[in-house]
């Protein structure tokens, strides 16, 4: 709290001790500056704006509407009709219960790989576990784009394509987030550890009670990123599904427009909304958290 | 500690001489084993399977790969199609990955400034970043369409002759970098800012009473000050531009011809599309074997720093 009174004092301080320097020609670059600063953070907001509208308005328009050069800015009478026209194209129900269950599942048993791993390595005095932590660090320079052909292979003859197992397995190990949560672990106050096990308590319930409820803000951060990164996967979904009902939806919209083609863009459009809209919604709940998280874990990481 | 409810009771140390860690052995081995096993079965098998795979051919049909040698490792460096797609890789990283930096730097710079509807425009800007590819890319293709797409609409009316963007030898590349850039450049803003609020206050302050103007201030605080996170920012954005693909699946599929193939396509065409296991592997080894170099580098001039600060 201290630190915080502090700055704001001394911005007041500072501030104060601005004004009666201020001729007009630094308030006239003051003012420039201003100008510049808005204008910049205006062209961003269109940059981002623009297509995200056109992209609504188009899923509201009919065909005609979309094929007429000039286009309109506001479709006269929406075409509601795209969105269940999209839903009836590809089996939507289907691809977001896909999308759900790979997801949840793979960012559940990722972080459980990842927490027992990263407990061990920060708590448990084993000779040679540095040694088995650069192991686990190397894979981090093992993308998977790189190991999609053997992969596919591995699931092939495990029987697992165009199954949800298939999609999930070789998404599970975790090399940064155990690097990740280690580094969080190592921070935690040591003598709480300490305490917890002159008590008695055993590595579970250390681990269940005092190292994970001291994590929570990480732990959100690391759920956050890995479902993101399971919910918008591309190449491995579309490698090892080759059935309408086994896609995701970011494969499914694909394949929507691979057959809908640039004939029925009202449909496409309507489809890629569908897929778009709960992760938008999800965003504007999480947003400050997630871009917070994201920023301090790249700064200090 | 009162969440500690059952307090097992302390076992007593064994009189033996077995070692304080023996009693964690078991523990550590059940804590990690899932986790080690899944990463070699799934990260580390592969890339010995690639190795091996690259010198074999094999059509995923036959039973068993054919042994044969160098000859896939020959046949690809000395290809033109292994050149192009090296060629438009460094294209596609080096357009990609310095615009972006060069834009999210100037746009957190003004972030960091106190205006109204700064969050605003930093959470619209950060949220293409967390959308899937393929949408972006489908938004960006009927932007794009010819005639009837928007930007086509503008750049008719701009004069412009009328352009098959992302079909067009010429402009898909250029097309593709723009569409990475839109779909980055507010992630990449983020991690500046980050860097930005990280300068201490002081050093501004300090410069200002040294007399320094605004220019003198960034080249001389704010540029040293964020070098680590823009450093940090280019070595994952050149990684992760090596494995960019959903947005060239969806828009251009490579092509035309090969205009916008880079090596992870490549290697997905390869072996899904082309059937070629042995050539697939064989560019997957060297599309590794870069990623490798790149993060060794960028330990290596990591250490050094540390070591000379």
């Amino acid at each position: 709290m201290n630190s915080v009174t502090f700055a704001s004092a001394s911005r007041i301080s500072s501030k104060s001790t601005d004004l009666p320097r201020a001729t007009s020609q630094m308030r006239a670059s003051r003012l420039a500056g201003a100008i510049a600063a808005y204008l910049g953070l205006g062209l961003a907001l269109v940059i981002v704006g623009i297509p995200t509208y056109w992209v609504i308005i188009g899923a509201l328009k009919t065909n005609r509407e979309i094929y007429t050069v000039p286009s309109t800015w506001w479709p006269p009478n929406p075409a509601w009709s795209n969105f269940p026209a999209a839903w009836a194209a590809a089996p939507f129900t289907r691809m977001y219960l896909n999308s759900i269950a790979v997801t949840l599942v793979s960012t559940t048993l990722k972080l459980v790989n990842a927490t027992f791993c990263a407990y061990a390595f920060a708590y448990l005095q084993i000779p040679g576990r540095n040694l088995i932590f650069m192991f686990i660090l190397g894979a981090l320079m093992i993308p998977e784009e790189v190991t999609v052909l053997p992969n596919y292979l591995t699931v092939a003859s495990l029987g697992y394509v165009n199954s949800i197992t298939g999609l999930i397995l070789p998404t599970i190990g975790s090399a940064f987030g155990t690097f990740f949560l280690r580094q969080h672990f190592l921070s935690l106050p040591r003598e709480v550890i300490e305490a917890a096990r002159v008590d008695g308590a055993g590595h579970l319930q250390i681990l269940w009670h005092v190292v994970l409820p001291l994590s929570r803000p990480v732990l959100a951060t690391l759920i956050l990123l890995t479902a993101v990164a399971r919910w918008n996967d591309f190449l491995w979904p579309l490698v090892v599904t080759s059935k309408d009902t086994m896609r995701t939806l970011p494969v499914g919209i694909f394949f929507l427009f691979t057959q809908e083609g640039t004939t029925e863009w009202g449909v496409v459009l309507a489809g890629t909304i569908i897929v778009i809209a709960p992760i938008i919604a999800l965003f504007i709940v999480v947003q400050r958290h997630l871009v917070e998280g994201i920023a301090s874990g790249a700064v200090k990481g | 500690m009162q969440s500690i409810r059952v307090p097992r009771p302390t076992t007593v140390a064994s009189p033996s001489a077995t070692p304080a860690w023996s009693r964690d052995l078991l523990i550590f081995i059940a804590f990690i084993a899932p986790n080690v096993v899944t990463l070699c079965v799934f990260s580390y098998w592969p890339m010995i399977r690639n190795l091996w795979l690259s010198f074999t051919y094999w059509d995923m049909i036959a039973p068993e790969p054919l042994w044969i040698g160098l000859d896939n490792w020959v046949e690809v460096l000395t290809s033109a199609t292994f050149w192009t797609v090296l060629g438009n890789t460094l294209v596609f990283t080096v357009g990609s990955v310095g615009i972006t930096i060069m834009i999210s730097l100037a746009l957190s710079l003004l972030l960091n400034q106190k205006r109204v509807g700064r969050n605003l425009v930093r959470a619209a800007m950060f949220a293409p970043a967390i959308l899937p590819g393929s949408a972006i890319a489908l938004v960006w293709t009927f932007l794009l369409a010819p005639y009837y797409g928007l930007i086509s609409q503008a750049a008719t009316g701009l004069g412009m002759p009328m352009t098959r963007w992302q079909n067009d030898p010429v402009w898909a590349m250029p097309t593709v970098i723009l569409v990475v850039i839109w779909k980055t450049t507010g992630y990449d803003a983020v991690i500046f800012l980050a860097g930005l609020q990280g300068i201490p206050r002081e050093l501004y302050e300090a410069a200002r009473v040294d007399g320094a103007n605004a220019w003198q201030r960034f080249v001389n605080v704010t540029v040293p000050g964020l070098s680590p996170v823009a450093f940090f920012l280019t070595v994952t954005s050149i990684l992760s531009s090596f494995q960019a693909f959903d947005v060239i699946r969806v828009m251009t599929g490579g092509g035309p011809v090969f205009a916008t193939t880079t090596l992870i396509y490549q290697v997905y065409s390869e072996a899904f599309v082309g059937f070629n296991a042995g050539r697939a592997a064989t560019y997957a080894t060297i599309l590794f074997g870069l990623m490798l170099a790149i993060t060794v580098v960028q330990i290596r001039m990591v250490e050094k720093r540390v070591t000379y600060e």
